[in-house]
């Protein structure tokens, strides 16, 4: 590939598709999937509402009630498709863009927002979700979704884990630690790389002289490429992995083809690294619009039904931006709180020396 | 009570923490049916198993991570690192995401995970078998730091260390490890986050903590028939500090000797030198001096007694404390 050619708009023959971009139902000789008209329809509206929320915060950084946000935008079915694969049991470690597995998890959206806004690192309780706090060094988590599920091997419980984790990520150490760790102890997790074809401003081909997920054959499990913007498929994939991990089996690689249609943050600016003609190349395989195609096409959802969807996405955005305007800044006194379990004798200090400063100057 | 080198004191501590809670765990390279290089957590994997007593793969980052996974999952992981000098691939992991991570969840997630780190030189090691990485550690929110310096007290604080639920750096002074003393092993020690004044004096105070401990309390006795009454703090925790007995001591005394193997530039006892002129400026009768390595890499072995603090360089460091 030359460095300008678009990248991954032809799509490679060993992705797992399920449903092609126009919206048609294909047969994959390994994986099917049986959906009832109603599992469609809730799979299209989680897609829907996640953009939408994915929107309204970028729109609410462009206002300046954000400091940052990463955008999903084009991989709305890898996290869909992964996160309804998601028993309650399982847990997931994400990076800071996977809103839509957040949103399967039942996180309150505006809680997602608390980091990119400074209010807090990470405002949900993991443990009530199992969906871990947004790790933002790069790679890090997939070494806490091994540990996790090594001690889910220890319990002898019914559950996996799953990571998040971009193209970028897999030159980090940690991530290759952790392939080495999941293998070697069996551990049942399920590694899910977006490959959304850039880090920032890197294409793929710094990272990797070989499609990702054959990495998996050098450390000793399978790996596997499925459409990541095919819900479907994500989640026929993602199904088979977590229940091979749960059953013994050991972890899987799952590589999502995706495209990350936004900038890498709203920091970013792609103009200065890729073509205007990959990023309309890879709209015609918008994750969203095939599978509205599919439930016209097969009389599954009519127009009042997606009409519906968009009142609520609406009501969804305008609700996240109120909550997210009402979001409270923290006490001075919140530096101190949380940074140890048990008391320690300096945050104290610090924390008594500066509220007493902080008092000085209300007198 | 039991006369155990401090290696075994450690093991035993180990053991009883195991007995005690089933969540505990210990990991690290050569941990298992070796019982690790120095053999602290030697017999623990026949006792207690393979699922509690882990040999992982050589990767001082995947130790930490997966400890913290284990950790979030309800375990109690107390990692191996095997040398000082390795522990900087796990140093991302520790610093992003051990000491961090309760703060992050606004106090929903607890990480109790001990690193055991065997620091310190003298042992006639190659590079990097003797570092002092401590004050890397110390200039890290979220993590306590600790050093035991004899047998008592190491059987005590590896299980206090195992019982926080807070991440917990342990040094251990290596070249002490086959230092023997008496041990109850029915009695239980200092909180963890106090300090101990291990040697009353009236002249001048030498505070240390992990391998120094002992030289200081050699160079006390050796100066004690010239009529020089020193006293000696094992600090035993360098975060949280605990200020009030140091305060109380140089108070008294009036001189104060900070003492460690790791470089004196911005280590750990500028630290203490700053608090102490900070709480007990108007008691000094000269400023704090500090006695450490050099602001070199550590030395190849043959120099390595020309680097680490000694009886003498203490000594002296007291005499330049009485010349002001």
């Amino acid at each position: 590939m030359t460095a300008d050619a678009p990248r991954g708009v032809d799509a490679p023959p060993e992705l797992v598709q399920l449903l092609t971009p126009e919206g048609e139902r294909v047969e994959h000789p390994d994986y099917d999937i049986e959906l009832t008209a109603e599992e469609v329809r809730s799979l299209y509206r989680d897609l829907v509402l996640v953009r939408r929320v994915d929107l309204e915060a970028v729109a609410l950084q462009r206002q300046g009630e954000l400091g940052i946000w990463a955008s999903l935008l084009g991989q709305e079915a890898a996290q869909i498709g992964s996160g309804r694969a998601l028993t309650d049991a399982d847990m997931a470690f994400p990076t800071y863009r996977e809103h839509g597995v957040a949103w399967c998890r039942d996180v309150d959206p505006v809680k997602l927002l608390g980091l990119f806004r400074g209010v807090n690192h990470g405002g949900w309780d993991p443990a009530e979700h199992n969906f871990h706090l947004y790790t933002i060094v790069i790679g890090s988590q997939t070494l806490h979704a091994v540990g996790y599920a090594m001690g889910v091997q220890r319990d002898g419980a019914e559950a996996a884990s799953i990571v998040y984790f971009g193209d970028g990520a897999t030159s980090q150490g940690d991530v290759n630690e952790s392939f080495i760790w999941a293998s070697v102890f069996n551990a049942p997790v399920v590694f899910f790389c977006q490959n959304n074809q850039w880090a920032i401003s890197e294409p793929l081909e710094k990272q990797s002289k070989i499609p990702l997920y054959k990495r998996a054959s050098g450390f000793g499990f399978p790996g596997v490429r499925v459409d990541g913007n095919d819900v479907f498929a994500c989640l026929a994939v993602t199904r088979r992995a977590l229940q091979n991990a749960r059953e013994g089996q050991g972890p899987t690689l799952i590589e999502a083809f995706t495209y990350r249609m936004g900038a890498h943050t709203t920091s970013d600016d792609p103009t200065r690294y890729r073509l205007a003609d990959e990023l309309e190349a890879w709209k015609l395989k918008d994750p969203i619009e095939r599978v509205k195609a599919y439930l016209f096409r097969n009389q599954l959802a009519d127009q009042e039904f997606f009409e519906k969807i968009e009142a609520e996405a609406d009501a969804l955005g305008k609700d996240v931006r109120g909550r997210c305007l009402a979001l409270p800044d923290p006490p001075p006194e919140a530096m101190f709180q949380h940074v140890y379990a048990d008391a320690h004798a300096l945050m104290e200090e610090e924390r008594q020396q500066y509220l007493s400063y902080l008092a000085g100057f209300e007198r | 009570m039991t006369t155990l080198t401090l290696a075994k004191a450690l093991n035993e501590g180990l053991r009883r923490s195991m007995e005690d809670d089933s969540k505990v765990l210990v990991m690290g390279e050569d941990v298992g049916k070796l019982g690790g290089v120095f053999r602290v957590t030697d017999g623990l994997q026949k006792d207690f198993g393979e699922e509690r007593v882990i040999d992982t793969p050589l990767a001082e980052s995947g130790i930490v991570g997966t400890a913290i996974g284990l950790a979030l999952r309800g375990y109690r992981p107390v990692c191996e690192i095997q040398f000082d000098g390795f522990v900087f691939p796990a140093a991302d992991q520790i610093i992003t995401q051990l000491a961090k991570m309760p703060l992050r969840s606004l106090g929903t997630l607890k990480l109790p995970v001990v690193v055991r780190i065997p620091f310190g030189g003298g042992i006639g090691a190659v590079e990097h078998h003797s570092e002092s990485p401590e004050a890397y550690f110390t200039h890290t929110a979220g993590l306590r730091v600790v050093a035991c310096s004899n047998p008592a007290d190491a059987y005590t604080m590896i299980q206090e260390a195992v019982r926080c639920d807070d991440p917990i750096i342990f040094f251990e002074p290596k070249r002490r490890y086959w230092d023997k003393a008496e041990v109850d092993l029915l009695g239980s020690g200092l909180p963890l986050d106090r300090a101990r004044v291990v040697r009353k004096g009236r002249d001048a105070t030498l505070i240390a903590y992990g391998p120094m401990v002992k030289t200081c309390v050699e160079a006390a006795s050796a100066v004690e028939e010239d009529g020089r009454d020193l006293e000696v703090i094992d600090l035993r925790s360098l975060n949280p500090l605990d200020m009030d007995v140091v305060t109380d001591s140089v108070r008294r005394t009036g001189r104060c000797v900070v003492v460690h193997e790791a470089p004196v530039f911005t280590g750990f006892g500028a630290e203490l030198a700053a608090r102490i002129t900070e709480s007990c400026f108007y008691h000094l009768e000269a400023p704090v001096l500090r006695v450490g390595g050099f602001s070199t890499p550590y030395p190849p072995s043959r120099l390595e007694d020309h680097y680490l603090p000694d009886l003498d360089r203490v000594l002296d460091a007291v005499d330049r404390s009485f010349a002001y």
